[in-house]
């Protein structure tokens, strides 16, 4: 696959390797966030820390919108389909995720639910299109890759002057959270969480640009370098954040210059505004209410709002209290810190949200790499 | 005097038949089903008895009996149907006890309203796995449930075969220091059946893998007679069967993701999904674990089977008490290869 | 977050659609989101949509980079 083995090629691995190595000064040590899911899943899978010296180590963001979805908003989606009968459509990745009264997405589909996995949004208007008695209702999880796509089907159904379609929306935003990281005591007050720079995330970026991480590198002095999806990427965009600390600048810079521009794409941006409007506030599970994070769809397309049309009234539930996902989430604490890790907190059973998504960090570490330790930075 | 004259049976329409409450209601309809379907197509020596059970001689030794339900969706795929995989997979069973099998039983429990035209199609593909592995179905059983409470058919057989002297296969026998090897690519029928799934929708040449692997495993056998496990990595994938076998036999592994062998268009439509190769069905490959000073020749023989032409070692059993699969990934670190959780699912993330 | 791939346009339909190709597995995916994308282009696809088209040059000087950390460095370069 063109642009995709070559950036996962071996050789290169060691060479990367081997110059981190050399160019880490070894009398300090590094810590640094990679902000995205998907790099978390990219470095556990392909054994990434590894090949890192011992004093450059990564702290798990999170990234992850499955990992961060409230218990409560699947609440929301699960009584839609079986209470008012709407056909639910999700992505695959919530549909295990545990919620309420023992239930799931797939649990409340054993009781009777329609519930129905799609690849993409598309599919969803598609079903709507073509059940067109019953309500058909989109599940939509998503930082700002998976945006676009809602907003334009929300767009093609007013076109297509459907009637039945909705959109029950969770999508959350990049910087807030990284600021929420940054804002947070043990980072920004007490420094026992040392953060000396991020990883910034791939797909994100493509939509974004680089620009909006400009603000965290001057405001907070810490070094972003964007990287690509695959490992060699990561391992590049390491390497640049040893350089920068190294030569004590804090900026951003751009390893995944193949697919991301300072601006990005500007006319996936313009729908986005379009269709959708910011929250003043929304639950994130693990770090409690994050304001402006969040976002929700604009009153001209009201029509379209599954929380409008239905009337539905959010509920927070809180997480089971020996979770230690928030800590772990800002990286305080690590998955073997915590009570409920590998004992009843396993991947057949998630107790909260690191353990949810194989990119969680409790996830990735139990998948991957329980053999050994992950490095993930403990407040002393 | 007069004859009884016969009553004319309108032969059973399996252009637009549909099977009803009849043809599994013990009656005339389900009797004309037996006999115009199943047994014009299964046609053997037992099943021309007509008796409700099949009889045939047992010879000294070990036997070997497996037994398994086929339920999959779509029943039609690329590459073939629930009928081909329902013989596959039992013959294929047994012969993972390094067993020659010898009879199949079937029974089938079909949902009002499904197509003959269908029935017949499944029935036809496993009469010809059958004879093409020389495995007959010598006994089976025809249920009907209502609509919507099956989903179309479920096909169970069961199988039995016999194990040749000094062959003793099980989970429990690897041993550290054993070199584990696949018999070719991994992951084509789970993709294979993927690929058609409604709201999937990707094309691609992918082909199930699903054969009987009983005539390899025979050449297998008589090679290295002291083969010590053999599987067959179905539901959950090379990873599931070798983390299965690590905990039965009390051992770890250590595999090298460079080795083991996928066919491009499988990777491709993997990565597609999110989806890890590792933990993607199979229905026509091995796993066989032997001891290192076997491995060359068994790689030999089964690398001469025109199936089998990617066989591969793909790693080696080691001391472990946690029982971990690792693997050496191609990038050039560690990483475990767990259990499955739940199913894998097409993620966005 | 965000499981995307590169693949390559093979064909381009109507309604802003595309057929697109990766490692010869085909699927329709939807071009709305980004302009200017020809056949032969290679996209990032997420859930069906091309977010952005890949740019070769930058990809090639990327793997360059990749390649260059293990020359012999000359002193104050990086």
């Amino acid at each position: 696959m063109k642009y995709v083995d070559e950036f996962r090629d071996g050789e290169l691995a060691r060479t990367l390797a081997a110059k981190i190595a050399r160019d880490a000064d070894s009398g300090r040590s590094y810590s640094f966030m990679e902000f995205c899911g998907g790099h978390t899943h990219a470095i556990s899978r392909y054994g990434v820390s590894d090949l890192l010296p011992a004093n450059v180590r990564m702290i798990h963001g999170p990234g992850c919108p499955v990992c961060v979805l409230p218990i409560g908003r699947i609440d929301l989606a699960i009584k839609l389909a079986l209470e008012r009968g709407v056909i639910l459509c999700s992505y695959g990745d919530t549909l295990r995720i545990p919620a309420s009264e023992s239930l799931s997405l797939l649990k409340a589909k054993a009781r009777g639910a329609d519930i129905r996995m799609v690849y993409s949004a598309a599919d969803a208007l598609a079903i709507a299109q073509q059940n067109p008695q019953r309500e058909v209702v989109f599940f939509a999880i998503g930082f700002e890759t998976t945006t676009p796509p809602t907003a334009l089907v929300i767009k093609q159904a007013e076109a297509a002057r459907v009637t039945n379609f909705s959109v029950l929306c969770n999508h959350v935003l990049t910087p807030s959270a990284i600021i929420t990281i940054l804002e947070s005591p043990e980072v920004r007050k007490l420094g026992t969480v040392p953060l000396d720079g991020f990883v910034g995330p791939a797909h994100v970026s493509t939509v974004i640009g680089s620009r909006p991480y400009e603000f965290f590198a001057e405001e907070y002095r810490k070094p972003v370098v964007i990287a690509g999806f695959e490992p060699l990427d990561v391992m590049q965009a390491i390497l640049m954040l040893v350089t920068q600390v190294n030569e004590g600048r804090a900026e951003v810079e751009n390893e995944f210059t193949r697919a991301v521009t300072r601006d990005g794409n500007q006319k996936a941006q313009a729908l986005v505004s379009e269709v959708f409007e910011l929250r003043c506030s929304f639950e994130w599970r693990g770090l409690g209410e994050v304001p402006y994070s969040a976002l929700r769809i604009r009153a001209s397309y009201r029509l379209f709002d599954a929380e409008a049309r239905f009337g539905l009234a959010y509920r927070p539930v809180p997480d089971n209290k020996a979770c230690e996902c928030g800590a772990i989430l800002r990286g305080v604490k690590k998955p073997t810190d915590c009570k409920l890790f590998a004992t009843v907190c396993t991947p057949e059973n998630p107790m909260g949200s690191c353990m949810v998504s194989s990119e969680g960090a409790c996830a990735a570490h139990y998948s991957y790499g329980r053999f050994k330790d992950i490095e993930v930075v403990v407040a002393a | 005097m007069s004859e009884v004259k016969k009553g004319y049976i309108r032969p059973l329409d399996f252009k637009h038949g549909r099977i009803d409450m009849s043809h599994g209601g013990g009656g005339r309809a389900m009797a004309q089903l037996i006999d115009e379907l199943f047994l014009r197509a299964f046609d053997n020596e037992w099943l021309r008895q007509l008796n409700d059970q099949a009889c045939f001689a047992v010879t000294t030794g070990r036997m070997v009996m497996a037994t398994d339900a086929h339920v999959v969706s779509p029943l039609f795929f690329p590459g073939g149907d629930i009928g081909g995989l329902s013989v596959h997979g039992t013959i294929n069973d047994v012969a993972m006890a390094g067993a020659r099998p010898l009879y199949l039983a079937a029974s089938f429990v079909i949902e009002e309203g499904f197509p003959l035209a269908d029935l017949r199609r499944i029935v036809d593909s496993m009469a010809q796995a059958s004879q093409e592995a020389r495995v007959p179905i010598i006994t089976g059983d025809t249920k009907v449930v209502e609509q919507g409470k099956g989903d179309g058919v479920f096909i169970t057989t069961t199988g039995v075969g016999v194990v040749p002297e000094g062959v003793s296969i099980s989970g429990e026998r690897a041993r550290p220091g054993d070199r584990i090897i696949v018999s070719g690519a991994i992951g084509d029928h789970g993709m294979a059946i993927m690929s058609q799934r409604e709201n999937l929708r990707f094309a691609t040449e992918i082909v199930s893998d699903a054969a009987a692997l009983h005539g390899r495993v025979t050449a297998m056998v008589m090679a290295v007679p002291d083969i010590h496990v053999l599987r067959d990595p179905t539901r959950g994938g090379v990873a599931t069967t070798l983390n299965e076998i690590a905990r039965q036999a009390g051992v770890g592994m250590m595999l090298d993701e460079a080795a083991i062998p996928v066919n491009p268009q499988v990777a491709a439509a993997c990565e597609f999904l999110g989806l890890d190769p590792l933990y993607v069905a199979n229905e026509g490959k091995l796993v066989a674990i032997c001891a290192a000073g076997d491995a060359d020749r068994l790689l030999e023989v089964m690398r001469a089977h025109p199936l089998g032409a990617r066989a591969a070692v793909i790693g080696e059993v080691t001391e472990d008490p946690h029982h971990f699969v690792q693997m050496k990934t191609a990038f050039g670190g560690r990483r475990i290869v767990d259990w499955l959780s739940g199913e894998q699912l097409p993620r966005i993330c | 977050m965000c499981l995307a791939i590169p693949a390559r346009i093979a064909e381009k339909l109507d309604n802003d659609m595309a057929l697109i190709d990766l490692g010869s597995v085909r699927k329709e995916i939807s071009l709305a989101l980004v302009d200017d994308v020809a056949v032969g282009d290679y996209v990032i696809v997420h859930v069906g949509y091309a977010l952005t088209k890949l740019d070769p040059e930058e990809a090639e000087r990327t793997l360059k980079l990749f390649a260059e950390a293990g020359m012999v460095q000359t002193e104050g370069a990086s």
